[in-house]
Order: C-alpha cells, then sequence, then structure tokens
C-alpha cells in the first residue's frame, strides 16, 4: 500500500540532495573542526558554510547562530541560559500555554530552583493576547518565551507584536520557539524583533540531531554544556558535522521553495479542511486564517484519537494527535485543554500536517477515507449523537 | 504496538451494539480519560446467553471490548463475575503496560451489567 505521510510535525524525510551532501562527512571527511590540518579545517569550513545558510533563512548574521543537538536543547538553552545569565536583574518569567514541551518543562525547572514563572493564557485559537501579556510583565521580567506557530493546532502567534510590547515594556528578553514554523512560512529574526529563536534540522527535511538557536548579538548567555570553545565556547562538545551539514543544505533548499511550498501546501490544506468540516460534529482546531500553510487539526466528537490513527493507518495515512490514549503519558494535549476545549472532546484530536512531497492526489485519497472511519468508529462508539450528559469535566475514575 | 489479536479484535471488532430488551447494563469509565465501555447482557437460566458492548476509546479498548463480549458468552454469572482484567489481557495476546488499567475496563462494566441484572432480579 502507498503510504501518505501528513504527519510533518512529527518529522520530515529527508531528500536525496540533503543525504549526499552530508555523506562525504560520514565517510572520507570525518575530521574535527578543532583540529589544525587540512581534514580539521575542511570540516570546519562545512560547519561555517552550514552556519551561513541556516542564518540566511531566518535573516539572521551566521555568527548569531549556535548550533545544537535539537529544538528541544535550543529552547532549553534560551530559557534556562538568559534566566541565569541575567538573574542578577530579576528572577521571573513569562511563557504561554501555547508552548511545547520543552519549554514548559524547563520553565518548571527554573521554577523548582527558585524562579516564578507566569504561563499566559491562550484564547480558544490558541492564541496570546497581546494585553494579556502587556499586564503580565514586571520589573523583575528578565525572558518572555512565546512559541511562533503551534505545532498541535497549527495557529500562528503575534510574536512581532508581542516583541514589540516586551521591548516597550523594560529589559526583558523575548524568545520564540520557532521550530514548527522554520521551513514553513517565512521566519525574519530582524522584521519580528526576537532577541532569540529555537529551530530544528528535521522540521525542514534536515536530519534529526541538529538544531539552532539565534541569539543576538550583544546578549549574554549562560551554556548548558560546559567543555572545550565549540560554538563560541556557549556549546560544547564536537560538532555533528555531517547532520550541521544536512541541516545547511536543508535550510538552502527551504528558503528557494519558501512561497512556492507554502502557496502549494495551503491549497492542499485548504481543501482537506473544507471536506473536513463537512463532517458532522467535526471542529477546526487552532485559528481558522492565522495558521501555518501545510496544517489542518481537528476535534472529532464521539470518537478517540488513537483509534483513528490506528485505522488511518491501515489505510496507509500517517497522522497525528493529541488525545490521551495516543501520548506516552496518557494526558490529553495541554495545548487543546488550554483553549477550552472539553476533555472528552480533546480525546478526537486528530491533526494532519501535509509537507512538499504530498500531492493533491494524497489529500483527495485521504478525503475518501477519513469519513468512513469517523463514521465506523461512531457506530462503536455509546455516544453516537450526544454525550448524553456525562459529566465532561469530572474526575477520572480510579483505576484498580 | 499492539499484539496481532488486539489488533484483530480492533479492526474487526466482536458483538458491536446492544442486545434487545437487555436484562442487565453496565458502563464504566469516563470520556475525560479517554475510555469509556458498556455492556448489555442478555441472561437465561443463570447463562449469559448474548452479550454486546459499546465502546469510546482507544484500539486496546475497543479490543478488550470485543474480547469480554466473546469470553462470556455461555458463562454462569459466577464464571462470568470471576472473569479477570488480567484474563482479557492474557486472552488478547498482551497489553501495552501503559494500556493494562486505563483501557481495560471491560471486565468492570461487565461486573457492573451483571448488578444490575442482580438488582432487577432482586427488585
Amino acid at each position: 500500500m502507498k503510504m501518505r505521510y501528513f504527519d510533518h510535525m512529527a518529522t520530515t524525510p529527508l531528500p536525496e540532495e540533503v543525504v549526499s551532501a552530508m555523506m562525504p562527512y560520514l565517510r572520507e571527511e570525518f575530521g574535527n573542526p578543532l583540529s589544525i590540518y587540512d581534514l580539521g579545517a575542511r570540516a570546519r569550513q562545512a560547519v561555517e558554510e552550514a552556519r551561513a545558510k541556516v542564518a540566511g533563512l531566518i535573516n539572521a548574521r551566521p555568527q548569531a547562530v549556535i548550533f545544537t543537538s535539537s529544538g528541544a536543547e535550543a529552547n532549553n538553552m534560551a530559557l534556562k541560559g538568559i534566566a541565569l545569565a541575567k538573574q542578577g536583574q530579576g528572577k521571573h518569567i513569562i511563557v504561554s500555554r501555547a508552548e511545547h514541551h520543552s519549554v514548559l518543562n524547563a520553565a518548571r525547572s527554573l521554577e523548582k530552583t527558585g524562579f516564578a514563572v507566569t504561563y499566559l493564557p491562550i484564547d480558544k485559537h490558541g492564541l496570546v493576547e497581546p494585553d494579556t501579556l502587556r499586564k503580565a510583565i514586571i520589573p523583575e521580567t528578565t525572558l518572555v518565551s512565546i512559541i511562533l506557530a503551534s505545532p498541535e493546532v497549527g495557529s500562528i502567534e503575534p510574536v512581532k507584536e508581542l516583541a514589540r510590547i516586551v521591548k516597550e515594556k523594560g529589559n526583558a528578553s523575548f524568545h520564540t520557539d520557532a521550530v514548527a514554523a522554520v521551513g514553513n512560512i517565512p521566519v525574519d529574526v530582524a522584521d519580528l524583533g526576537v532577541d532569540l529563536l529555537s529551530l530544528s534540522a528535521h522540521q525542514f527535511y534536515g536530519p534529526k540531531g541538529a538544531g539552532a538557536l539565534y541569539v543576538r548579538e550583544g546578549i549574554r548567555i549562560v551554556p548548558l554544556i560546559y567543555g572545550g570553545i565549540q560554538e563560541g565556547g556557549r556549546r560544547a562538545g564536537t560538532e555533528n558535522v555531517p547532520a550541521i551539514v544536512g541541516m545547511g543544505r536543508a535550510a538552502e533548499i527551504a528558503k528557494e521553495g519558501l512561497s512556492e511550498t507554502a502557496g502549494k501546501l495551503k491549497a492542499m490544506r485548504d481543501r482537506l479542511i473544507s471536506a473536513a468540516l463537512k463532517v458532522e460534529k467535526c471542529r477546526l482546531t487552532g485559528h481558522p486564517d492565522r495558521r501555518l500553510p501545510g496544517h489542518a487539526s481537528f476535534c472529532v466528537e464521539f470518537i478517540e484519537g488513537e483509534a483513528m490513527l490506528l485505522l488511518l493507518v491501515s489505510k496507509g495515512i500517517y497522522a497525528a494527535s493529541g488525545s490521551a490514549c495516543s501520548s506516552k503519558a496518557l494526558k490529553a494535549s495541554p495545548v487543546l485543554l488550554s483553549m477550552g476545549i472539553p476533555a472528552g472532546l480533546a480525546q478526537g484530536s486528530i491533526v494532519f500536517s501535509l509537507g512538499r512531497e504530498n500531492a493533491m492526489e494524497d489529500i483527495d485519497y485521504l478525503i475518501s477515507e477519513f469519513p468512513p472511519i469517523i463514521k465506523r468508529l461512531r457506530e462503536i462508539s455509546p455516544y453516537a449523537q450526544t454525550w448524553g450528559g456525562v459529566e465532561e469535566s469530572g474526575q477520572c475514575i480510579p483505576q484498580k | 504496538m499492539y499484539s496481532p489479536k488486539v489488533m484483530d479484535h480492533f479492526m474487526n471488532p466482536r458483538n458491536v451494539g446492544e442486545v434487545e430488551t437487555p436484562d442487565g447494563t453496565g458502563m464504566e469509565g469516563n470520556p475525560t480519560c479517554g475510555d469509556v465501555m458498556k455492556i448489555t447482557i442478555k441472561v437465561k437460566d443463570g447463562r449469559i446467553e448474548d452479550a454486546k458492548f459499546r465502546t469510546f476509546g482507544c484500539g486496546a479498548a475497543i479490543a478488550v471490548s470485543s474480547m469480554v463480549t466473546e469470553m462470556v458468552k455461555g458463562k454462569t454469572i459466577e464464571e462470568a463475575l470471576s472473569l479477570s482484567k488480567e484474563a482479557v489481557a492474557e486472552a488478547l495476546g498482551g497489553l501495552p503496560a501503559q494500556k493494562m488499567h486505563c483501557s481495560n475496563l471491560g471486565a468492570d462494566a461487565l461486573r457492573k451489567a451483571i448488578e444490575d441484572y442482580k438488582s432487577k432480579q432482586a427488585g
């Protein structure tokens, strides 16, 4: 059966041109970039060329880009690195309820060591209200971190406006987690006015194991990893040269095709959304317009996400869900709950994230297969038409 | 990943629906937590003649419900009451550890259906 992959927020495939750019650095060009002989110098040059390409994708200067192992590491570095560097000025940071676990859990770890954290509420579309942020900033606030685009509901936060508010109100640094955004929408650090920005290679057809943190020049940050002088002493550890080279090539390709790909994704996304919303009691999650070009996410009433995923896979369709049962932690997506979606309905979460290798024909196939799967599961569900007065917000029955 | 037996009962669930004029109905779970099972039974001469289910939940929850209804058909009330979660999981070729408790509500729903039957008999 042909595989139709609609889970690009989980990861993206590695195109041949990225693999072939990486291959020499897995074979004969194995040098350590710190070595002084020619083999090391060529590795160093490859890393610096990749840095320029990644910087080019976000309109940054190359020296402002620090390579990391992942988006999660970049997010941790931003939160902990700035909170620690600026703790003499204050010990208060602000994050939103739309954040990824790697931001939320980094914030929680800071809370445990004596920092105060404000978690900004989000509206029904998953967006932060600028006024809410304005009111949350206090003189002790040193960092504000708001996600650029949500991988779960696709909404694009008004980061430019939010960053401006932070600048008006004081000295806090502004970080944005752009992992789900980079490669999908234009991301320009100068235009956004952000001080720090996280990205991850495997979200834009680069390899796993490579991420980056943009840190505006002049901003001091405390490292997460101490050791040698790699990355200007801000991130020790021998560089993952093949992955970094792959990230550079992927950044170059993403930049070249950005507007064309976005147009194509948007057309496919809109067709999928309009077809899915014709299914009774299937709701779009996230903002209807301010959303990633390839992102279509829904909550389907009366059925559960993992069951949907399994039936979709049986048809060759790969997607994601924010339901409790589909997560290893068995907890429904906190982002969906923060948007005010009742816990029972959040169980019916399904997320299709499209990518540039998808074709309209794949969407047509999905549109033909998805509604019968919903129907099939509703025929099994005790709630075929209504929740029938069941307590949606009640306590879970204690499990024996 | 689920066992082939779980996948079989999920993809081809047995006994979906409600028995006609049920002698007992049992519901267990909460949609907030992800799984709800409703089992209806028909009892004749102290034996479970028929059992059907409806389930809101994940693949494991649907497979468990299907298996429970298969296992109890023809059993006496006493035998059915002694059906354990472990026995259901074992019949399915095992369940992932994290699904063992949250999705394995079939035996509980069945017990409630039997209690409902008994209370109707007593009434």
